[in-house]
């Protein structure tokens, strides 16, 4: 068989992401091959969209072999639900959607319960109730090293308890690419195949690898009201809205993508995947910055991550 | 940064470098990381805030900003001022992209330190100029040699401190270099700087005239730390089968050191057998890969390949053995026992291993060798396993990837040790057994029984010897051939150079498994009597014969009721501090979870206990 001369494609040009992308990959075929039982988190995010692409290429030709996914909130952007259900149709993905009916049941929501208390039942607790109800043993997760300072110190396989506890006192040692990936019945396994990833990283393999992504990535013009400083884009007719408090349309996007009355958009102009990036390159604050959830807080995602939140 | 930078080439065509800080406790390591980053502008708005509000909670800076707590990521050490685990930041500058890990200086998080160190390709050491070089100095520097980091960047920190003296930054350097010298160190830059204030972190400081050298930025920029791994031969250990159907069999890996294409004639390893790739499947493949690639590969024939095997360049291969010598860096608060089976990852192969010969413990201060029969949490010996299959591995000089390997706990699961070969044991290839003629077969066949190995295990006292006797006198009467193995027999000749201490008492325990099946092959019935008070070395034994060979009988007598009975006076001595290591007192016996006859004494008289175990042989049809 001769080798052809193909003009050069970013892999070539790209020695640092091609690396990155040869580490996801192994990352998510170790964890198929150890484990019995393995599910892709999907949280319709572009780190999801990024990892779900990469499991594409780490099986084929086989499709990769574990469903994905959602725990659901009920509070997603429409637009969300929407990628979600057509990207799962389109790969032939089979789509396992979670959603914490006690909690429903309860009246929990974001507008009513605050931030800490949905986040804790209709996120923790419905993931924990999906995990035990499927028996899964391993979760893959878009979680990426450079978000947080806690996710900074967890291991790219993370140990979880029977009570999907993350012990970050003492977590094992993992050295080179050998993962210890033993657990006891009942224990299982968060994996993270973008742990080295920064969200350039995954702007950048977006765009070489031509991903689709939320829309709402992109800014247009949305209904929004400014609370506490954010700018909250009034998704449908849940959010209550105050005396005198009117949605304002107002040219915006997203960095990151949550439940819609905790997520803050941010004033753009940036419609195309270049304008994206080149707004995100010369930003002054991190992504996180448009979470509620992680203000509420000092070490909140400490906590959470105790407790089995991703 | 300017929005272009990521795409120019200079940052693109290069991996990461990966560093670590390390040094001792309160150098400055991960104030210096926040320097770099904070020089650089890499920390944002909303991050330097919430560093600010941290700072006045926790910091240790008094009123300015405390950078270490950009890093000190978890509740714990912030409360305590102090590094426990490995924190991983990532930035990158308009030339490099960057992963550093900050790992901890305090002695008891060294196994984190070596985890740190693992995958980095250089070494940021921190001396405080006040101090000079610690222990912690010397031992990380020596770690870091060790697990193969060849590029090292001495940071004299808190310059600022001894009033930018020259002499005492020459001071420093010429001891670190006269003590590095023989640590293979490819490049030793040293760096007089301030991480507090920034003096040659990003910029030349005009402090220190008379030092001519680059910052520290400068320097991590431009260094090449590449090992060339691509010009080595090829190597790929097999991670993953697909198969998703009849049609289509492909092995997945990733490419640890040379490169392959269609067409090349590869080596299956352990098997030996050669075959020649037809496909390279990966991302952006075009028939052809290099190292670091993760790809899928399919073969011209048919042939059996598992993961756990290694392909490779037919004319330069990997050894393979079951023996091996190799350094090991202890990890967990349990000690290394020689003896123990432990399960060892390497090369995706998850294999018994046994460390055979504790050859000496390495003192990671001096270098010096001493003497040892265990090793303690972050300890470092050096050591000759054996592994229950033979596996190929590379030395880890060679390749940090096939020559890396981690010990792990059977029972609690944790990673025990770090390992790293330095070779395979040539004695392993060159014994051949020879095949005689007659063999375990042909000698059962002479007996009308099978054998097996009857394990009594119980607190001293329980009598298990009482039993066995009586069980082996009623096998004795009906014919059967028979052996008993107790402490008496075996701790006054075989094993007369062992003690009681937990490292003995596992190599007592192997050797009478090994005399146990030496004597199953012989066709007889072994009555094994001792407290052997571990589960692993009880398993140990179990999985030296055949499946249904062993037969674990646990005499469960209660404690209490052993030390009234107490028939060689031992309790007595023990409760009076005459002899330590006393299982049941000083030392802690493991209730087998499922014995194939659990016997309980107190219900059952000696002679009734013994015909159970007679009834049982006949159930199990060995008799």
């Amino acid at each position: 068989m001769s080798v052809s001369t193909s003009p050069l494609t970013w892999r070539d040009q790209n020695i640092r992401l091609r690396r990155l992308e040869a580490e996801a990959i192994f990352i998510l075929r170790e964890a198929v091959a150890e484990f019995a039982n393995p599910v892709m988190l999907y949280s319709i995010g572009k780190d999801s969209s990024a990892m779900l692409h990469l499991a594409l290429k780490a099986f084929a030709p086989a499709r990769p072999p574990f469903p994905l996914l959602h725990v659901d909130t009920t509070w997603k952007f429409r637009e969300m639900i929407a990628f979600r259900d057509e990207t799962a149709a389109r790969l032939g993905m089979d789509l396992l959607v979670h959603v914490n009916e006690e909690g429903l049941k309860r009246g929990v929501s974001p507008v009513v319960s605050g931030s800490s208390l949905h986040t804790q039942v209709m996120k923790t607790e419905a993931l924990r109730q999906a995990l035990e109800k499927h028996r899964f043993d391993v979760a893959f997760g878009g979680a990426r090293r450079d978000e947080e300072k806690s996710r900074a110190k967890e291991r790219i396989f993370s140990h979880r308890s029977a009570s999907h506890a993350w012990d970050p006192r003492n977590q094992r040692p993992e050295l080179w690419r050998v993962f210890n990936t033993r657990i006891r019945p009942g224990e299982s396994m968060r994996v993270f195949p973008l742990s080295n990833w920064t969200e350039f990283d995954v702007w950048d393999y977006i765009r070489a690898e031509e991903i689709p992504v939320v829309p709402l990535y992109f800014a247009k013009e949305r209904p929004v009201v400014t609370r506490d400083g954010a700018l909250i884009v009034v998704d449908d007719n849940r959010l209550p809205l105050e005396d005198g408090e009117t949605p304002q349309m107002m040219r915006v996007r997203f960095r990151t993508l949550g439940c819609y009355p905790l997520t803050g958009a941010i004033r753009s102009d940036a419609d195309t995947l270049d304008a994206v990036i080149a707004e995100m390159r010369s930003a002054a604050s991190s992504e996180r910055q448009g979470r509620v959830i992680d203000r509420d807080e000092a070490a909140s995602m400490e906590r959470k991550k105790r407790e089995g939140y991703f | 940064m300017s929005p272009s930078t990521l795409q120019a080439p200079e940052i693109a065509m290069r991996p990461a470098l990966r560093f670590i800080t390390c040094g001792s406790v309160d150098d400055g390591k991960s104030t210096l990381i926040g320097r770099l980053l904070y020089e650089r502008q890499l920390i944002l708005d909303d991050q330097l805030s919430a560093l600010e509000r941290d700072s006045r909670r926790h910091g240790t800076a008094g009123e300015g900003v405390d950078f270490s707590l950009l890093l000190d990521g978890l509740e714990a050490e912030r409360e305590q001022g102090i590094t426990i685990d490995v924190a991983y930041r990532y930035f990158a500058t308009a030339r490099r992209s960057f992963i550093v890990a900050d790992t901890p200086g305090h002695e008891q998080y060294t196994r984190n330190m070596v985890t740190g160190a693992s995958n980095a390709d250089l070494a940021v050491l921190l001396v405080d100029a006040r101090k000079g070089l610690l222990d912690q100095t010397r031992r990380h520097a020596i770690i870091a040699a060790m697990l193969g980091i060849r590029h090292m960047v001495l940071a004299v920190n808190k310059i600022d401190l001894v009033d930018f003296d020259r002499a005492v930054f020459e001071r420093i350097v010429a001891a670190f270099n006269d003590f590095a010298a023989t640590l293979g160190f490819r490049t030793i830059t040293a760096i007089p700087l301030s991480a507090r204030f920034g003096d040659n972190v990003a910029e030349r400081s005009q402090r220190t005239p008379w030092y001519a050298g680059p910052p520290l930025i400068d320097l991590l920029e431009q260094i090449d730390v590449e090992d060339d791994r691509s010009g080595k031969p090829f190597r790929m250990p097999v991670q993953w089968v697909n198969r998703p159907d009849a049609s289509f069999r492909g092995f997945c890996g990733t490419i640890v050191s040379g490169a392959v294409k269609a067409g090349d004639e590869i080596v299956v390893l352990p098997s030996g057998r050669v075959t020649t790739v037809k496909e390279v499947l990966a991302p952006g493949a075009d028939g052809k890969a290099e190292t670091g690639d993760s790809v899928t590969l399919t073969l011209t024939e048919e042939t059996d390949v598992a993961r756990g095997d290694m392909l490779a360049a037919p004319r330069a291969r990997p050894q393979v053995a079951d023996q091996f010598a190799a350094h090991i860096v202890w990890m967990s608060p349990e000690a290394l026992l020689p003896g123990r089976s432990y399960l060892m990852k390497v090369n995706h192969n998850s294999v018994l291993a046994t460390v055979t010969d504790l050859k000496h413990r390495v003192d990671i201060q001096t270098l010096a060798r001493l003497a040892a029969k265990t090793l303690s949490l972050n300890e470092v010996g050096v050591c000759n396993l054996s592994v229950a299959r033979p596996i190929a591995v590379d030395a880890y000089a060679d390749n940090r990837d096939t020559g890396g390997f981690v010990l792990i706990d059977r029972y609690s699961n944790e990673t025990v040790a770090a390992g790293m070969i330095d070779f395979a044991l040539r004695r392993a290839t060159n014994i051949h057994r020879h095949a005689y003629t007659v063999n375990k077969a042909f000698r059962t066949a002479l007996m009308h029984h099978k054998p097996a190995v009857l394990w009594f295990t119980g607190l001293p006292g329980s009598g298990k010897s009482t039993i066995a006797n009586l069980v082996e006198s009623g096998l004795h009467a009906r014919g059967a051939h028979t052996m008993l193995l107790d402490g008496d027999n075996v701790r006054h000749g075989l094993n007369n150079d062992l003690g009681f201490t937990e490292a003995d008492r596992v190599e007592n325990i192997r050797r009478v498994a090994e005399v146990a099946k030496l004597m199953t092959e012989a066709g007889l019935i072994v009555l094994c009597s001792f407290i052997s008070p571990f589960a692993a070395e009880r398993r140990l034994a179990r999985e030296m014969v055949q499946t249904g060979e062993f037969i674990e009988i646990f005499v469960d007598t209660p404690l209490e009721m052993c030390i009234v009975r107490d028939p060689k006076g031992l309790y007595r001595r023990a409760l009076a501090g005459e002899i330590a290591n006393f299982t049941g007192i000083g030392q802690p016996y493991e209730r087998p979870e499922v014995p194939e006859l659990h016997l309980l004494t107190p219900d059952r008289d000696p002679a009734q206990l013994a015909q159970d175990v007679i009834d049982e042989l006949i159930r199990m049809k060995i008799l």
